[in-house]
């Protein structure tokens, strides 16, 4: 028996021959089954998301890109489940549209059909998809996406945790996917240099660094683009609050210094 | 009076529009020994007589854990009662690893009655025959539902299912106040024996042999006590024996009445049942 991952179950060829893969009755036959979600195909850049005292901010762009067409500029990427929880999703958007799918299916089967009072929250909707992205990697058919889910514990205590294609999942007061994990995060980790100071934040300054943060990525991400969606959820007086702005632009860009540069070294004005 | 004719199986309709099958499944139930549940603003007791085959054989187990927030109290067929706890554990299981999050009381309880719903509309099949009392504590505090097999379930703060438990009911009718302002489990446990206790039939004792109580609620997780450890919930009781012995001594008149006629009606219809000729002894199924 051949122990080779992709000729598992076959003849050994240095035993018996190659192995005639007309046998399989298979005409046009490969080394290995064809698979279609093996690579990205149209694709969402960076997510961000900022824990602040009492709540969350979480932005992501309408870019769909085509590898390095910038195909669609209509696509929210930012998808409210329940009352009180947004999940970001980057990565390939047909894979989107089917997790945007399960999670509104799940709001229905558990806010509509059995009505039981207990709601679904943003922890537990992470785990779902913990589960979900996990599970389709260990089939080796993975949804090709980086998702972060912001919400709010039980206790109301602000929640923000990321989840990618391999079921990979970690917390902290800062997360950005994709890009932005290299762009953005060290931007926001300068008003959270620790996990827990996220509760000398405020809203006003945790929107900031995220909109900071949004134009650098529009400076240096060839896939970003400058319209972009944020949502803030804060927790104040006993109520959520979600506020959705979908119309964000990319603003106080500085281009100025650019009609002084001219070459790449020697050449002089 | 021609009842037979239309009792043969689940999906078929009397013409008054009962299932007879259904109602012979809820008979099954009334055969079990009593089972008593209540509940306070925090906790929910199960305590259950459990019974022996004959003089050398164990105890059926009458209390079975769902999770560590929940366990359910049967009475009826064993068997039956396994099948719907290993359903319930499974749900529960599921909840705690894709959710991370504790199954509840009321989803539990409407679960296993679609379940059981299930089963009488479809031909070939037969309903469970056992009646549970799910006991849990959750995010919206505690609960106690009372599942029958013909798929209904209705909440209750104290139940009691099984042969005699009207007496039990009575019991729980008369005290409610004081049982849904206890604070504490010690109280619970002594008014969820006291119940029981009233379901005993005459020279016969609670016995940490035969009795089983079990806890759960607000920072504590479910608990069965069996045995020995039954013990020192009956010795917080005054007597561990039936109700109208006591009242011979004294105190209530009408009380000890009011049960005996309940329980002799209880019995009449063990009586009635008994007679039916699908129900002759040889091939009655044991119920606990």
């Amino acid at each position: 028996m051949n122990h080779d991952p992709f000729q598992w179950g076959r003849p050994r060829d240095d035993v018996y021959g190659t192995y005639n893969q007309s046998i399989a009755k298979c005409s046009n036959s490969v080394e290995f089954p064809s698979m279609h979600t093996q690579q990205p195909i149209i694709t969402g850049t960076s997510v961000l998301g900022l824990k602040f005292k009492n709540g969350i901010v979480i932005a992501a762009d309408h870019m769909g890109s085509y590898g390095s067409l910038l195909r669609f500029n209509n696509i929210e990427r930012l998808i409210r489940v329940g009352s009180e929880t947004v999940v970001g999703i980057s990565g390939d958007i047909s894979d989107l549209q089917h997790i945007e799918r399960l999670l509104h299916q799940l709001e229905t089967e558990e806010e509509v059909y059995d009505n039981t009072g207990a709601k679904l929250r943003a922890p537990h909707i992470h785990e779902y998809l913990t589960r979900v992205l996990y599970n389709r990697r260990s089939k080796m058919d993975p949804l090709w996406n980086a998702v972060i889910v912001a919400g709010f514990n039980d206790d109301r205590s602000p929640f923000i945790r990321y989840v990618d294609l391999l079921g990979v999942a970690y917390g902290a007061s800062a997360l950005a996917t994709g890009f932005g994990a290299h762009l953005a995060i060290p931007l926001l980790r300068q008003l959270v240099p620790y996990d827990e100071d996220y509760v000398k934040v405020t809203e006003e300054e945790a929107r900031e660094a995220i909109v900071n943060s949004m134009r650098v990525l529009y400076y240096r991400d060839a896939r970003a683009s400058d319209k972009y969606t944020l949502a803030t959820l804060s927790f104040e007086d006993g109520k959520v609050q979600v506020k959705f702005a979908e119309d964000m632009q990319v603003e106080n860009q500085s281009w100025k210094f650019a009609e002084k540069v001219i070459g790449y070294g020697s050449k002089q004005l | 009076m021609f009842r037979n004719n239309y009792d043969n199986d689940s999906v078929t309709y009397s013409p008054t529009g009962r299932l007879f099958q259904v109602e012979y499944a809820l008979e099954a139930i009334k055969q079990g020994s009593a089972t008593v549940g209540i509940a306070s603003a925090n906790h929910v007791v199960l305590v259950a007589l459990k019974r022996n085959a004959e003089e050398l054989g164990s105890y059926q187990k009458k209390i079975i854990k769902v999770d560590d927030h929940m366990g359910i109290a049967l009475a009826g067929l064993a068997p039956d009662a396994r099948v719907l706890s290993n359903y319930l554990r499974k749900l529960a299981m599921n909840s705690k690893l894709v959710f991370n999050r504790p199954l509840l009381t009321s989803k539990a309880a409407l679960s296993i009655a679609d379940k059981a719903q299930e089963n009488t509309q479809s031909y070939g099949s037969r309903p469970y025959g056992v009646g549970l009392l799910v006991g849990g504590w959750d995010e919206t505090g505690a609960h106690l539902y009372e599942f029958q097999p013909s798929g209904s379930v209705l909440e209750y703060y104290g139940a009691a299912i099984g042969a005699r438990s009207q007496a039990a009911r009575t019991y729980l009718e008369r005290n409610l106040e004081t049982i849904r302002q206890c604070t504490e489990i010690e109280d619970l446990v002594v008014h969820g024996l006291n119940a029981l206790r009233d379901t005993l039939s005459q020279d016969m004792e609670l016995t940490m042999k035969n009795t089983s109580v079990s806890v759960v609620g607000k920072d504590q997780d479910f608990v069965v006590y069996d045995d020995e450890d039954v013990q020192v919930w009956l010795d917080k009781l005054d007597s561990t024996s039936n109700a109208r012995d006591v009242d011979e001594a004294g105190d209530a008149g009408n009380a000890g009445d009011d049960e005996a006629a309940e329980a002799e009606n209880a019995d009449a219809t063990g009586i009635a049942s008994g007679a039916n000729e699908e129900n002759t002894a040889s091939d009655r199924m044991d119920t606990d």
